[in-house]
């Protein structure tokens, strides 16, 4: 007997519309823990297909690719498309560290022109637009877990974070919707 | 909340995406094995504590994730500099004390 195993969403089935705030979980992706010096990164860049940015809070997007700044030498690569990012890095002999997170992370839409303020009751960063544009990423924190928030929009944020704690995140963001209402 | 000025994400964050990682300018001893127990003590357990100007290390760890130095006025608990891990303590006249 072979049963095939199917791989669900933390958050498969859960949604909440209200006024001005939409939540949703986005579909699935592959994503890549992108560890790199200067020097490996033009070939890097080259094999992903979009420019890996240099500049702290900031990300590049191309298609249904992105590659969010996390740190110094730091990105996280993600594929709505699903691509096979480990073999597009192995392709590159200059030194590097890229690991399939795929799995470890999930990711939340935030959206409507209250998302802004919905975010702000987990999150301390600064999230107006001025300070925050679209384009913007960071890792952060949500309440008590660590995120990485990237503004795709005027009113659309992903929240990415670890598949254990989106329970808690969604939970939190429903919570925080509900309230501010 | 404090705001704390990141040298690698280059603007001021919000303290709860910071860790305090004790005091800063610490050298190992190169050969830690070789030295006496008074020395490994002096290295390992004693710390300046001082009133007034102190070094420190922080780490963003919710941030860009990485280590760096702050002067911090023990006193007021205020921010004196922030700087990238490897620069020389900044000087700081005028200030605390």
């Amino acid at each position: 007997m072979v049963e095939a195993a199917r791989r669900t969403s933390p958050l498969e089935g859960r949604a909440f519309r209200g006024h001005g705030i939409v939540l949703a979980p986005a579909a699935p992706a592959s994503r890549l823990s992108l560890r790199a010096a200067e020097e490996a990164l033009p070939a890097l860049s080259k094999a992903l297909g979009l420019s890996l940015p240099r500049r702290p809070k900031t990300s590049a997007a191309e298609g249904g690719r992105a590659a969010l700044w996390l740190g110094p030498d730091e990105w996280l690569v993600i594929d709505e498309q699903g691509a096979d990012l480990p073999a597009l890095a192995a392709g590159v002999s200059a030194l590097h560290s890229a690991v399939d997170i795929s799995h470890r992370n999930t990711a939340i839409l935030v959206s409507g022109k209250r998302a802004e303020e919905v975010l702000a009751a987990g999150c301390p960063q600064d999230l107006c637009e001025a300070r925050f544009p679209v384009g913007a990423a960071s890792r952060t924190v949500f309440g008590k877990a660590e995120i990485v928030l990237w503004r795709t929009g005027k009113t659309v944020f992903r929240v990415e974070c670890w598949r254990s704690f989106s329970d808690y995140v969604f939970s939190l963001l429903e919570k925080a919707a509900r309230e501010t209402m | 909340m404090l705001l704390i000025y990141c040298p690698y994400c280059e603007e001021e964050r919000p303290e709860l995406e910071f860790r305090h990682a004790g005091e800063a300018h610490i050298a190992r001893p190169e050969n830690i094995a070789g030295i006496s127990d008074e020395a490994f003590e002096r290295y390992f357990f004693i710390r300046s504590n001082p009133k007034g100007i102190a070094y420190e290390r922080w780490r963003h760890i919710h941030g860009c994730a990485r280590f760096f130095n702050a002067a911090r006025d023990t006193v007021s608990d205020r921010f004196l500099a922030t700087y990238r891990t490897g620069e020389p303590k900044p000087r700081l006249e005028g200030e605390g004390q």
